[in-house]
């Protein structure tokens, strides 16, 4: 697999607004790439610059290997799915698909025959002469992405395609998207604030926050090694303390948060005497009735709440924070109001490198100086 | 956001029609409806010796009208109202676009520049441009000094120096509609245009023009009818060579004074109004764009 989309120290400012900061990705070829974050943290403003809507403030964007300023966005082999559709509304839907041939001046029995292929495969059959406004939402998207999906280009840039569409529906494109993808080997780099449909569709994922990637890695290890706290509270639901690291033996951290000390799995990266933030999903919780080694938390059932395949435990811990537990339903559980101890396998547990710590120890040392 | 439905703020609130609409249905009667049944009453009315309206029905005003004198005429209005309409378009289209596209503080001052020359009253307006048009006018005194030309030329009393007028006079009507439906272009059809390969003359073609059709349509229609009415453009610029339908129902009434006639040609001119507003509201313009 080559390099397809390479994105080099890239800023993009407005004004007094620095949108994008120093971004750095490369796509591969055949990558269903995901931009996540939430309104406002560049994502859309990164897709349009791939696209060439936008220049770039400063840095370079190379697609197939060539800066795209050299070329004008009706050179490019990348094509867009924009967020609202921007299907042309005076054309019929064979029309709207047909534009990019028409345009390319393919021969007219090349573009029939083409059109009706891929609005087969996006089952559209029979709407041809239909408009734009006599279609509803979830066709209208199709349209938009057999128009851009039929002039065979290489990247394909997808701006929260299904956001306007219900749960039910985003389900059903989600999964006939990726089944697309993987058919057309297109690259896809898509544009989304739903941390869901990310982890359902991406082969890998780049959390942006106020500009910056924060992590770019699998679904998988965006899960399940967040790398920092926006990433840990943003993808998933978690429950996050900060505390200083109090000892490391064995790949295991001792972290002392304000409840009491904890043990947490973690890399070398780490010393003693940080500053971090323990983050372990619900679903890696685990209590027990009786105190556990290394484990000073101690907490009390205060509810339970109750959402199909799991019960959701919310435990109080004695400065107030709350802790999620989640439990398979059907499982034996203690009163609300009775103590607990909650706890799990370090493993489980994912320790990040608190950004605060930095200024602490910058403040530290000007202290000390 | 939800309507509260005004029926129920209202119930048994209800004025009698005649209290409300009456007013206005009387004003609209007696001010719009009554002289137009006048002028139509008119039209079929003899004259004496005299040029006195007689009240006595004859069709003999309508059969003057055909005369081939009448019928140059007839023509060149319709070849001065197009020839104005297609400068219109071309003049005002570019400029609508930059309008709609620009933003804030730039935007108002373009749009103001639009809206002033309204505050002066538009005879004037065409005063000014045969002063500076004229043998001694600026426009050839700057020419003569310059050594461009010998002597001056003759700007004046040409069919282009009236469409000069009228254009001017009329921009502004063709100008808003093509603002408003430019303004409502959606931006993001022309990056997907440009996004699927087309140049951006291709997209003028394809996507811009289309989409802004009604405006033009409309503008055209608003710079078209009252063309063939402003008979004091062609009085001023076109001195007598470049004589409109308006400027026939003028001397009727005036220097002519025979009344009947020029009830007629109004006549003739209205129709010729509805006919037009009637195509438009066929090819699916919207009415309320014309403010009709």
């Amino acid at each position: 697999m080559g390099k397809i989309v390479e994105i080099e120290g890239v800023n993009k400012i407005y004004g007094s607004n620095h949108v994008v900061r120093n971004l750095d990705i490369t796509v591969d070829e055949g990558e269903f790439l995901t931009l996540l974050g939430s309104s406002g943290c560049g994502k859309t403003t990164t897709l349009r610059m791939i696209a060439g809507f936008e220049e770039p403030t400063t840095g370079t964007i190379k697609v197939e290997g060539e800066p795209i300023e050299e070329k004008e966005p009706f050179e490019r082999n990348v094509n867009t799915v924009f967020q609202s559709y921007a299907l042309f509304p005076h054309k019929t839907i064979f029309d709207n698909i047909a534009y990019g041939l028409k345009m390319k001046k393919v021969p007219k029995t090349e573009i029939k025959e083409r059109v009706l292929e891929m609005m087969e495969m996006v089952q559209l059959s029979g709407f041809e002469h239909r408009y734009p406004s006599q279609l509803s939402g979830g066709q209208k998207q199709r349209v938009a992405i057999a128009r851009a999906l039929i002039n065979r280009p290489r990247v394909l840039l997808l701006d929260e395609p299904l956001g306007a569409l219900d749960l039910k529906l985003r389900k059903q494109m989600q999964l006939e998207l990726k089944r697309l993808q993987k058919k057309l080997n297109i690259t896809f780099i898509y544009v989304t604030h739903d941390q869901e449909e990310a982890l359902t569709m991406s082969d890998r994922i780049a959390v942006m926050h106020d500009g910056v990637i924060d992590q770019l890695a699998t679904p998988t290890d965006i899960y399940e090694h967040p790398a920092t706290r926006f990433v840990a509270t943003f993808i998933g639901e978690t429950n996050i303390y900060d505390g200083c690291v109090t000892s490391i033996s064995d790949g295991v951290a001792t972290v002392t948060l304000e409840n009491g000390a904890v043990k947490v799995g973690c890399d070398d990266s780490f010393s003693i005497l940080e500053y971090a933030t323990v983050s372990v999903r619900p679903e890696k919780m685990r209590f027990s009735k009786t105190p556990i080694e290394g484990f000073e938390l101690v907490a009390v059932v205060k509810d339970y709440i109750y959402v199909g395949s799991v019960l959701k435990c919310i435990v109080s811990l004695p400065n107030g924070n709350e802790l999620k537990i989640e439990r398979l339903a059907g499982q034996e559980l203690p009163k609300i109001g009775s103590k607990i101890y909650p706890y799990w396998n370090p493993e489980d547990a994912v320790l990040i490198h608190n950004d605060s710590y930095k200024i602490f120890k910058a403040l530290d040392e000007i202290r000390l100086a | 956001m939800e309507k509260k439905k005004s029926k129920h703020e209202f119930r048994g609130n209800t004025l009698p029609a005649l209290v409300t609409v009456g007013p206005v249905t009387l004003l609209l009667l007696g001010l719009v409806l009554a002289p137009l049944i006048f002028v139509l009453v008119m039209s079929f009315c003899s004259t004496d010796e005299f040029y006195n309206v007689v009240y006595r029905f004859t069709a003999e005003n309508y059969s003057k009208l055909v005369s081939p004198d009448y019928m140059k005429i007839y023509g060149q209005s319709l070849l001065i109202a197009f020839l104005t309409t297609v400068v219109c378009i071309l003049l005002g289209y570019p400029f609508s676009y930059i309008i709609a596209r620009t933003k804030n503080k730039k935007k108002k001052l373009l749009y103001m520049l639009v809206i002033i020359p309204f505050w002066t009253n538009s005879l004037i307006r065409i005063y000014g441009w045969r002063t500076f048009l004229g043998n001694s006018g600026w426009l050839n005194s700057l020419l003569l000094k310059l050594q461009i030309v010998s002597e001056p030329v003759d700007f004046l009393y040409k069919t282009g120096t009236t469409v000069l007028g009228m254009v001017y006079c009329l921009i502004p009507f063709m100008i808003l509609p093509l603002y408003t439906a430019i303004e409502k272009l959606d931006g993001s059809l022309l990056e997907a245009s440009g996004d699927l390969g087309a140049r951006p003359i291709r997209t003028l073609f394809e996507i811009i023009i289309p989409l802004t059709s009604s405006g033009i349509f409309s503008g055209s229609i608003m710079v078209f009818i009252p063309c063939l009415g402003y008979f004091f453009v062609s009085n001023i610029l076109g001195g007598g060579n470049t004589d409109m339908i308006g400027n026939l129902i003028e001397r009727q009434f005036k220097s002519a004074n025979n009344w009947p006639l020029g009830a007629a040609l109004s006549i003739i001119l209205i129709l010729v109004t509805l006919i037009l507003v009637k195509a438009y509201q066929k090819a699916g313009g919207d009415m309320d764009s014309l403010g009709l």
